[in-house]
């Protein structure tokens, strides 16, 4: 059961908490992104795919899908990102979490980074 | 990539840069929001030296303007510029321009993405008695653009600008050299551009910051370039007009004068006119969540595709989405409600008359 916080070779994060796995977006990406005006948030009770684009952040310029790090059901979205998305910029690795998936059985994390590797992975971005 | 005279002065202000038309252009600085409620309230500085200039000259050259463009520039005195656009045989739009009518001729200015074509194009269709001359190499253009604009430029170039009209110009001096500086904008915004040597521009631009700090002033990126222009509705070369749209479908009929002689496109665009539009550029405000980008779909209320969105933001100013597009002319009444498939929903949305901000 661990907290800690893991990173995709897209730019989200996440926080595995038991079978549910928290998705928010990178500092990195937020700042590559600009401005967030808009977050078109899945609904919960949605069902994604690991790979499957289940919501889309978009700053002024730039619209930018979210990939789901792991399959399972929509149990959480964060909703005061509808009238703040701007939180997405301010805090993108607590207020600014766009939502929750519950996985079947154990999260599978394997191929994610760590913190320290995803900033490795930064430098050869 | 190409640089403009400023390139290193972005980066050391920590712009994001892109490439735009072939130039390593400023995005942004500290952000697009920003950097838009800066110009509505403040004063901005934007670096478009990446913009084309050419100079027509000779006794040809108005005949040779007049026969490329769609508006009369016999009309104008020297000192004043109107806005046109340069349009093929059948009508479609090269490009959308400025021409400033000098004391030696023209000075046209044209978007950066279209310079080398619009050349080619120009320099193929001129009249006997004219001379063309690329001068984008050699001229920066900063502009200065927002409610504080006026003072700061008259503080800078110690000059009174009272009696400098919008869509006019004059020669003015910087540093002891002539600079072309007109009350032109691409923002809504009172504002000015200056037209210069490229040897002046650090220069020029870091006393339009000194200055301009009392004002607030900010450098802008183009970013927010998009975004003002598209809360005044002016159409983006490249978005919202193309050779595949005509300037009476694009809502730029009053800049199209049938009655001043023969020009290249006339016999199409008068046919048209005559047969009548069938698409018709709008504006949209949205209803349901959602923001329009280019290429997305329009939809009438019953489902079936009616046009697609030419541009669509975020607007800064009224905090909501906004957009342009083309529709069919029987679905393009201001008031009419009209969807726009954003990815898999449909979100509802209102054509609206004018501008999105008064």
């Amino acid at each position: 059961m661990s907290e800690k916080i893991l990173y995709t070779k897209e730019h989200e994060w996440v926080i595995v908490k038991d079978n549910i796995v928290r998705v928010g977006i990178s500092d990195f990406a937020q700042s590559e992104l600009g401005d967030v005006v808009f977050v078109d948030l899945p609904e919960v009770g949605d069902v994604v795919e690991e790979g499957e684009g289940f919501a889309v952040v978009e700053s002024v310029k730039a619209v930018s899908d979210i990939y789901a790090p792991v399959g399972g059901e929509i149990v959480a979205v964060n909703e005061e990102l509808e009238d703040s998305p701007e939180l997405i910029n301010e805090s993108p690795l607590e207020r600014g979490w766009i939502a929750e998936i519950k996985v079947e059985g154990v999260a599978q994390t394997g191929d994610l980074m760590n913190q320290q590797e995803y900033e490795a992975f930064l430098k050869g971005v | 990539m190409k640089q403009t005279p400023l390139t290193a002065k972005h980066r050391s202000l920590g712009a994001k840069m892109v490439d735009y038309a072939g130039f390593e252009m400023p995005v942004q600085y500290t952000g697009v929001l920003e950097e838009h409620l800066t110009v509505r309230s403040k004063v901005g500085l934007f670096d478009l030296s990446h913009m084309g200039e050419f100079e027509l000259t000779g006794p040809g050259a108005l005949a040779t303007v007049n026969s490329l463009t769609t508006n009369d520039a016999s009309q104008l005195a020297v000192g004043e510029i109107q806005y046109t656009c340069l349009t093929t045989e059948q009508g479609g739009i090269i490009d959308d321009i400025l021409v400033y009518r000098t004391k030696d001729g023209f000075l046209l200015v044209v978007n950066a993405a279209n310079t080398a074509k619009d050349y080619a194009w120009i320099e193929k269709h001129l009249l006997p008695g004219t001379k063309l001359a690329d001068r984008t190499g050699e001229l920066a253009l900063i502009a200065v653009q927002g409610p504080k604009s006026a003072p700061l430029v008259e503080e800078v170039l110690k000059i009174s600008l009272a009696d400098l009209k919008n869509y006019t110009f004059i020669e003015t001096k910087f540093k002891g050299i002539n600079i072309l500086l007109s009350r032109t904008g691409y923002t809504g915004e009172d504002g000015f551009e200056l037209y210069f040597p490229n040897a002046l521009a650090e220069q020029l631009w870091d006393e339009l910051t000194a200055h301009g700090e009392k004002y607030g002033v900010a450098p802008i990126g183009l970013g927010a370039r998009d975004t003002l222009r598209l809360e005044m509705r002016m159409p983006l070369y490249g978005n919202d007009v193309s050779e595949e749209i005509n300037p009476l479908e694009a809502g730029l009929g009053r800049f199209v004068k049938f009655d001043k002689g023969d020009f290249i496109g006339r016999e199409a665009l008068q046919r048209i006119r005559e047969q009548g539009i069938t698409r018709k550029l709008v504006a949209f405000t949205m209803l349901e969540k959602g923001i329009p980008r280019q290429g997305y779909s329009l939809l009438d209320q019953d489902g079936r595709e009616i046009g697609v969105v030419t541009s669509g933001t975020h607007s800064p100013s009224l905090n909501k989405p906004i957009g342009m597009g083309y529709v069919e002319v029987d679905n393009s009444k201001p008031g009419t409600i009209i969807q726009v498939q954003i990815r898999k929903k449909p979100a509802q949305g209102e054509i609206i008359k004018g501008r999105f901000l008064s």
